[in-house]
């Protein structure tokens, strides 16, 4: 039953994707939050890989499977970034956690919406 | 054949001298040069082109849409590529004595990955503007996201690379958010071509939740309001020639895309709440950002703060554009107003830049008697401010103009209100900056003289910012080519 399976990945995906927003969130440190980020896209590219299989009985599309390739390239890149800035943030100010004041100057004040714990 | 190999240039130019300053850091400038005039060529070629022989497409390798990469040159695409290249060419020129007095070893450095990032930003800005589909644009999208957030890293400091961590937090999961959509929409429509989309999309919940989350992602990217939080100490922090590339194109990117889907590919999903709605996301980002500029004891964050402002009227565009009487007079004025922002920012950039190297501080108290010190660049930063605060003849006059007679007309009278409490908070923050600025003191050191340069950019970017504004007609007509088909233009 494709179509069973189709649902199931489907779901599945839009679940490891809220999952990871959910840590990106509510996680401080550095290391976890781009963890989080891989998550989010790990649910991303499982959504295109079951939609690739949406119709039942027939070939699957392989245009999604190019896409996520492309998008595991992508994946690959932002994390090397984030981890190289994340490296040079802590060898600069010794923390593994972005400070939760407001932005820098007096009246930088809209640090309400960065509530990140 | 001639606008295929134009449109490929415009991307490959730019990328080819990243690779170039990359592998050879002593010859930065000098590749940065020869790239800018590439690709400003490529450019006149294909502006040429699109204004002969109408809408230029080029199939990548060959294949077409559903399977291929198509590139556009449309009026739209010409002239945010022209944009690019007018505030990229500026940067070229402000950048190299700005880096300059910053001797040791530390901004050599700082120099050396400048060049680099900067044309792989253009490249990507190229790509994005050219890009026909939506997954496309995604690659385009995360290639610009990650060339802005590194060069704001290069300022180096403490508070520069908090602020480059929150910016790439909020960039990679936008994308992500974004590319979400881009798999349902496929899903659903089987394929992510935009022209195709538009014959295809039909209002169901898959496409609602596929847009929701694009926009969503889009809107952080560009910093509407209430996600905006990440870009004033982005931009404040990153050096000056950065902060202009920022305020004036990046952000710009994203906003371009929204442009694309709402009114290109999906017009069919375009309700008055989805457009009323983004409207006031608009409205209160221009109150909220004037409010915040007005409060600022830094010029940079001033000028920050005011690209969160200004950013809101580009959303005013959506409720004003979506309504078929009067639509196309917002598209022009919104579109025109994009251009005002973008040389009215990046003269408030390069002058706040210069002011830092000159006193060695930016704090707004200490501005007194900078037309005394910096003549050209105290003159740059009134003009500039001119555009902003929206008075005629400006280029921002007759953008908001556009906007204002175009609410009037369909009787939308709140956005009007809007527009026009805008521009009198704008004025309000310009001369707050400008009171100092004019003051006449009794200098009692005599400050570093800067290289004409630094300043001669600025005040001509400020100058055309005015000019714009009487010479608005040209490119406007220009739009015309390519126009989405609900605006009334012959679409693809």
């Amino acid at each position: 039953m494709v179509e069973t399976g189709f649902t199931v990945y489907l779901l599945a995906g839009a679940g490891v994707f809220i999952i990871g927003f959910h840590a990106l969130l509510a996680q401080a440190h550095l290391l976890r939050r781009i963890m989080a980020l891989n998550v989010m896209g790990s649910g991303v590219f499982m959504v295109f890989i079951a939609l690739s299989a949406r119709t039942a009985g027939e070939a699957p599309d392989p245009v999604p499977h190019a896409m996520v390739l492309t998008g595991i390239v992508v994946s690959v890149c932002a994390t090397g970034l984030a981890l190289a800035l994340a490296d040079r943030l802590q060898s600069v100010t010794g923390a593994t956690e972005l400070e939760g004041g407001p932005a820098p100057g007096p009246n930088a004040g809209s640090g309400g919406e960065e509530s990140h714990p | 054949m001639t606008a295929s190999w134009a449109m490929a240039v415009l991307v490959l130019g730019p990328l080819g001298g990243a690779a170039g300053a990359f592998a050879f850091p002593k010859g930065g400038r000098r590749l940065a040069g020869v790239a800018a005039v590439t690709a400003v060529l490529a450019l006149l070629v294909l502006a040429r082109e699109v204004v002969t022989n109408g809408v230029q497409l080029h199939r990548v390798g060959g294949w077409s849409a559903p399977l291929g990469i198509d590139l556009r040159g449309d009026g739209l695409a010409v002239l945010m590529l022209a944009i690019t290249a007018l505030i990229a060419g500026a940067v070229t020129l402000y950048a190299p004595p700005y880096f300059l007095p910053l001797a040791g070893a530390e901004s050599r450095d700082r120099e050396r990955w400048f060049w680099p990032l900067f044309l792989f930003l253009w490249s990507a800005l190229n790509a994005l503007f050219l890009s026909r589909d939506i997954f496309n644009l995604y690659v385009t999208l995360e290639l610009l996201g990650f060339a802005a957030v590194t060069l704001v890293a290069l300022a180096g400091k403490r508070e520069a690379l908090t602020a480059t961590m929150r910016y790439l937090l909020v960039s990679l999961p936008a994308s992500l958010f974004y590319l979400m959509g881009v798999a349902l929409v496929y899903g659903q429509c089987a394929t992510v071509d935009l022209s195709l989309l538009a014959a295809k999309a039909e209002r169901g919940p898959v496409l609602w939740v596929a847009l929701a989350l694009m926009t969503g992602g889009l809107v952080a990217k560009a910093a509407l309001f209430p996600l905006h939080f990440w870009l004033p100490p982005a931009h404040a922090s990153a050096p000056a020639p950065v902060s202009a590339l920022l305020s004036a194109l990046v952000v710009k990117g994203p906003y371009y895309i929204l442009l694309r889907l709402w009114f290109e590919a999906f017009p069919a999903l375009m309700t008055p709440a989805v457009a009323q709605g983004l409207g006031a996301l608009g409205a209160v980002a221009i109150v909220w950002g004037s409010i915040h500029a007005l409060m600022q004891a830094r010029l940079k964050l001033l000028v920050a703060y005011s690209t969160v402002a200004q950013l809101g009227y580009l959303f005013l565009l959506f409720p004003l554009a979506a309504v078929r009487e009067g639509g196309w007079l917002a598209w022009n004025g919104g579109l025109l107003f994009l251009a005002a922002h973008a040389c009215a920012k990046t003269a408030l950039f390069l002058t706040a830049g210069n002011i830092l190297q000159a006193a060695g501080h930016d704090r707004i108290k200490g501005l007194d008697g900078m037309t005394q010190v910096l003549p050209v660049s105290a003159f740059a930063f009134g003009l500039a401010g001119l555009s902003l605060a929206g008075l005629p003849p400006s280029s921002g006059f007759a953008g908001k103009w556009l906007l204002l007679s175009a609410s009037l007309a369909q009787g939308q009278w709140w956005w009007a209100a809007v527009i026009l409490g805008g521009s009198l908070l704008a004025a309000a923050y310009v001369m707050r900056v400008l009171s100092h600025a004019f003051t006449q003191v009794a200098l009692a050191t005599k400050p570093r003289p800067l290289p004409a340069v630094q300043e001669w950019t600025a005040l001509v970017l400020a100058a055309l910012a005015v000019g714009l504004g009487l010479a608005a007609q040209g490119p406007l007509d220009l739009l015309r080519l390519g126009a989405p088909v609900v605006l009334g233009g012959a679409g693809p």
